[in-house]
């Protein structure tokens, strides 16, 4: 069998009876978890198998990954960097028009790869697919630790297990299950592509056209207006104002 | 999973292209319970990439090519990968655990995640792991605080005694210095599938057939010969030998001394 027919048949199985309209699928995940990879991977399968594809990377402070996907063969690439802004704000004040962008394209999928952010934050929306990526490397704890951005999402998705025995890839799969009862674990190896085949499948299982609706968060942005928001560097009592909590030290 | 599927099961192996992508030419490789298959050739010929096309189930999604099917008889391939991580049981090269915990609990997570329902694991994969290396640890041990040896002894038992999978992949058991012919024996119960990738002229031996590795493609598979399998038996005594000079060695007697020679 070549790979081309197997991606043919993804093609079909897509095709038949499929509901107009974009699929938007968010990713989220700790820095360098492997997010750029999976997306890459996925969205080369989607494409293969006759659709239109696009991704947008949301980072911080550097990133090369749009020139990265185009490399690929992905030519509807983009990115944008959050700077001096919350990269969790940044995210959720451009869905809307990325959203658009993709629709003006025509694109049946538009992949929305998050920064990273910090692990109060989550990206996932109403409608969309949520995939959260986590490396093996993170650790025992890293599941607990992710918070919303495992808990609230549709599909799991662990890198780097090569690097690891299958005894902690089994155990990590069932750590992540506790935080994301309802999501589905798929390991990939992010360098070689293997099982991102599959994963591209349950991808277009499992994703569904946008509603017609306006977009919503599944999980609410911390609230955040205190004098550092503005842009404050010093650190003396009298400079902490707004919202403001304070550790609970032992007396 | 039934007695019937897995007596029935059939791993097939059909021909992907090497690194220079010229095509395979082997033909299908079918492996039945009970087989076992070596795969040698140099360090960087493809054999860890073998196996992990075995652990995936490639469908020609990876950089071979290869497809690769396990499945009983009449069964569907529906879940494929699901379905495949319970029954195959992978020894990589891997020699360090990265997990923080300690070996007891992080063995019983093992157990849920493979839903053995048994408390009686935990104990019977360290008592199985400590027959193998060395120094004993105990439930107690943090995975991080374990020696290479350790580590590598805790992961054969692992796969052996609390996996316990019909299709067994074995890369390089002859690593870190814990006992091979008895890891060997551990891991490899009658009616499972091994492939054993193996740089060790004993092990390759022992396996019926071998599969040859270069530019990592497969380039042909051999059958051991009777002057092989005689061969073998020699190995076997100097084997014995080295074994017990090591072991001499290991408590601070002198191999050139005593009448064990």
């Amino acid at each position: 069998m070549s790979p081309d027919g197997t991606e043919c048949a993804i093609g079909q199985a897509m095709d038949a009876e499929r509901p107009r309209g974009m699929r938007l699928v968010t990713l989220a995940g700790p820095p360098t978890c492997g997010k750029t990879s999976v997306a890459r991977h996925v969205l080369l399968h989607l494409q293969r198998a006759g659709d239109r594809v696009g991704v947008v990377k949301l980072d911080c402070l550097v990133t090369q990954d749009a020139k990265i996907f185009q490399a690929a063969g992905i030519a509807d690439a983009a990115q944008g960097l959050s700077g001096s802004l919350c990269p969790d704000h940044f995210f959720a004040g451009n869905v809307p028009r990325l959203i658009r962008w993709g629709e003006e394209r025509g694109l049946d999928w538009l992949f929305l790869e998050s920064a990273g952010l910090c692990n109060r934050c989550s990206p996932h929306i109403r409608g969309a697919l949520g995939v959260c990526v986590l490396d093996h490397l993170g650790g025992i704890g890293l599941p607990a630790k992710v918070g919303p951005m495992l808990r609230t999402a549709d599909l799991v998705v662990t890198t780097r297990g090569d690097l690891v025995s299958q005894a902690e890839r089994e155990v990590f799969a069932l750590q992540a299950r506790k935080y994301a009862p309802k999501a589905r674990v798929i390991g990939v190896h992010g360098q070689t592509g293997q099982g991102t085949l599959e994963l591209s499948r349950v991808v277009g299982r499992l994703a569904t056209p946008l509603p017609d609706e306006e977009p919503r968060l599944r999980f609410s942005m911390p609230a955040a207006v205190c004098s550092y928001c503005l842009g404050e560097t010093r650190l003396g009592d009298e400079r902490q104002i707004g919202n403001l909590k304070l550790v609970e030290l032992p007396a | 999973m039934t007695e019937s599927v897995t007596t029935d099961l059939v791993l097939t192996i059909r021909p992907g292209f090497d690194r220079d992508g010229q095509p395979e030419d082997f033909g299908v490789l079918e492996l039945r319970p009970g087989e076992m298959l070596a795969l040698v050739g140099p360090t960087g010929s493809g054999k860890s990439r073998l196996l992990g096309d075995i652990e995936w189930l490639s469908e020609g999604d990876s950089p071979s090519r290869r497809t690769v099917e396990l499945r009983g008889a009449g069964e569907e391939a529906e879940d494929r990968l699901e379905g495949a991580h319970h029954r195959v049981a992978q020894l990589s090269q891997s020699m360090q655990f990265v997990m923080d915990l300690p070996v007891g609990e992080f063995l019983a997570l093992h157990a849920q995640a493979r839903e053995i329902g048994d408390p009686g694991i935990v104990a019977e994969v360290i008592h199985a792991a400590c027959r193998l290396c060395g120094e004993p640890f105990t439930a107690q041990t943090l995975l991080c605080a374990l020696s290479g040896g350790q580590s590598r002894s805790l992961m054969i038992a692992d796969t052996a005694v609390l996996a316990a999978a019909p299709v067994v992949l074995v890369d390089e058991v002859e690593n870190a210095g814990v006992d091979r012919r008895r890891a060997l024996e551990l891991l490899t119960g009658r009616d499972k599938i091994v492939l054993m990738a193996t740089h060790d002229p004993l092990l390759a031996l022992l396996a019926p057939r071998r599969a040859v590795l270069g530019r990592g493609g497969i380039r042909g598979i051999r059958v051991r010969t009777p002057a092989e399998l005689a061969l073998l038996a020699e190995f076997e005594k100097v084997d014995e030998r080295l074994s017990r000079a090591r072991e001499r060695l290991r408590v601070g007697l002198s191999p050139a001394e005593g009448d064990w020679i």
